[in-house]
């Protein structure tokens, strides 16, 4: 079976209107076990293990992330954050028929809101996809914000 | 004027011994007057000399709302300067880190001055000829802080140009400091990364009293580590299979009542203090294969094994920073506003210590200090709603009563349940000495 350059596009299309629409089961059950999310702190950082990032999360506490949402003591959650992706089409940069693992880079805007305030990030998402039995799904994943180095407040939802 | 400006009674009346008044966190005239006198009279953490490695290396920061440089200059010292030029104020540097070579140059009139802040050179300096420059204070080139101490690499600095001394203000505290070094083999450490910076809407000090309050964590983060806990649970594991990193890190938040009183608190003069005693949430995590024996290889075993079992949780150092002595981690808590401060979240390697454990360090700080931290997101919900309650003129009050008994001494070093709120307590003695140790009475003057 092969995959199409629009199939990869549209997979992460549907993946940001999971995030949005708070679908996070179906979202979760996009990764593979061993994927991890990754949200460097520092601008073109290469290292995600032995200086601080934002996020270096695999499925154990991104799964515990989106319970957490769901809590009835999330006090941070309440009321809840809404989030919002504005994307352009993505470009695929490495696409593997043979091996079944694919790579896109995605440019984005990012909204998250709660209560009165609202922010937006400007982001950059790479997606290290891969075939298993049919199905497109999350390798890793790594998402680079413009100002990473900025202060930043509570950033809630997953960008 | 207003209400506490040279009026060191008003100030004093702040605190009475189990409550303090919602002005030390709401009025921006008790903050103003933090940062001219308390800031100006501590000695205040600038940042680690490992971040200015090499001559002409500079970092800036803020000491108080006082924008100032550390820099290293060509003696090999650390020196501390004030980030403006003498000239027409322009900062000097506004990057975050770079390298200056062997003199600073402003980018407006390029006067040049020595990395310890001598006046090098001023362009067309004829024109300042029989003007009477010389006894200016611009001559004097970028003025330097009042005292600067570099201890087992860590740089402090006390703005005022006398005051107490380095060693009076900290006394035994700094073995705290030197536990963290210690467990480097080499006795050094060296700033891992760039620090998270996480901004809050709400008093420096509410973030300064959370270090040492142990009866939060498992009210406010049992969304995150309760959550933990439950998912472990539910994946069934085999009795007595290793815990996930993660786990190890998030699931002691989660430890009873009886856990924290018993793990116990210090406090020592001038607002210092520690918890975890006895134990701490840094207790029980995992051995790193080979540690311990460089560790013994370096100290002895003795001095090895006292220096491993330490496990202190978390010290304060009045009146602005929080250092884990068992993970090498430093939060620093830069007021910028009576409603904002800017938190600040460095980790550190052990110099000829493993690897393992600065990944350990790191992922501690991202799970629980990050913007982005399910940890975090709790503890800055709380500030910033006890921020915006404080405004209701129910209550002027605030309540740090738990484990008080009169007439307490914080001149003596003591050590007492873990859950008592005496370390607060100890850093409201500190702040009204410190906020009226160089205050005038205007008041008595006129009368």
């Amino acid at each position: 079976m092969s995959v199409s350059k629009d199939q990869l596009i549209d997979f992460i299309y549907d993946e940001a209107r999971m995030l949005d629409e708070g679908r996070y089961d179906e979202w979760l059950a996009l990764w593979l076990k061993d994927g991890h999310y990754w949200m460097p702190l520092d601008y073109n950082q290469t290292d995600p293990i032995n200086v601080t990032s934002l996020m270096y999360e695999d499925l154990f506490m991104l799964k515990l992330r989106v319970e957490r949402l769901n809590g009835a003591r999330t006090f941070s959650q309440k009321p809840k954050s809404r989030c919002h992706h504005v994307i352009q089409r993505p470009f695929v940069d490495e696409m593997d028929e043979a091996a079944g693992t694919f790579v896109t880079k995605t440019f984005m805007h990012y909204v998250e809101t709660r209560l009165d305030e609202q922010f937006l990030l400007a982001l950059t998402a790479r997606h290290d996809l891969a075939l298993v039995d049919g199905k497109l799904r999350i390798a890793n994943k790594r998402v680079d914000i413009l100002n990473c180095d900025a202060a930043f407040r509570n950033i809630q939802l997953l960008p | 004027m207003g209400r506490y400006a040279g009026n060191p009674a008003a100030i004093r009346a702040l605190y009475r011994g189990n409550e303090v008044h919602r002005d030390v966190y709401i009025d921006q005239e008790v903050y103003r007057l933090e940062m001219k006198h308390l800031f100006a009279n501590a000695w205040v953490f600038v940042g680690h000399e490992s971040q200015t490695p090499k001559k002409g290396d500079y970092f800036s920061t803020q000491v108080g709302d006082q924008p100032v440089i550390q820099v290293r200059h060509s003696d090999g010292e650390v020196h501390v300067l004030h980030n403006r030029c003498p000239h027409k104020g322009t900062k000097i540097v506004i990057d975050r880190a770079g390298n200056t070579g062997k003199f600073f140059r402003c980018p407006y009139h390029a006067w040049s001055f020595k990395t310890d802040g001598c006046l090098l050179a001023i362009p067309l300096k004829k024109g300042y000829e029989n003007t009477g420059f010389e006894n200016s204070d611009s001559k004097k080139g970028m003025r330097a802080v009042g005292d600067v101490r570099n201890y087992r690499g860590f740089i402090f600095c006390r703005l005022a140009e006398t005051g107490i001394s380095f060693e009076d203000f900290f006394g035994d505290s700094l073995s705290s400091i030197d536990n963290m070094v210690d467990r480097s083999p080499a006795g050094r450490l060296e700033v891992a990364g760039p620090p998270l910076r996480y901004m809050h809407h709400c008093n420096w000090k509410m973030l300064v009293e959370n270090q040492t309050d142990t009866c939060h964590p498992m009210v406010a983060h049992e969304s995150s580590a309760g959550t933990a806990v439950k998912l472990w649970e539910e994946l069934d594991m085999p009795e007595g299979s290793p815990l996930p990193p993660a786990m190890e890190i998030i699931a002691p938040f989660m430890s009873p009542y009886e856990f924290f009183e018993n793990m116990g608190i210090r406090t020592w003069p001038n607002g210092h203090g520690h918890t975890g005693v006895h134990h701490s949430i840094h207790s029980n995590y995992s051995a790193i294969p080979g540690y311990m024996e460089k560790m013994v290889e370096a100290y002895g075993e003795e001095k090895a094994k006292a220096i491993l079992d330490e496990n202190r949780h978390n010290t304060v150092y009045f009146p602005n920073i929080m250092i884990k002595g068992p993970i090498q981690q430093l939060r620093v808590f830069i007021p910028l506003a009576a409603d904002k401060t800017l938190v600040e979240s460095y980790i550190y390697r052990l110099v000829d210590g493993p690897e393992q454990l600065t990944a350990r360090t790191a992922m501690y700080n991202r799970m629980i200090n990050a913007p982005t931290s399910i940890v975090g997101h709790d503890d800055l919900e709380m500030y910033e709603r006890a921020q915006e309650g404080l405004q209701s003129d129910g209550l002027e009050w605030v309540n740090i009563q738990r484990l008080y008994e009169e007439d307490e001494d914080f001149s003596e070093e003591k050590v007492e349940n873990g859950t008592t709120e005496r370390q607060m307590r100890n850093q409201f003695d500190a702040w009204v000495r410190f906020m009226t140790c160089d205050m005038d009475d205007v008041r008595e003057a006129a009368e």
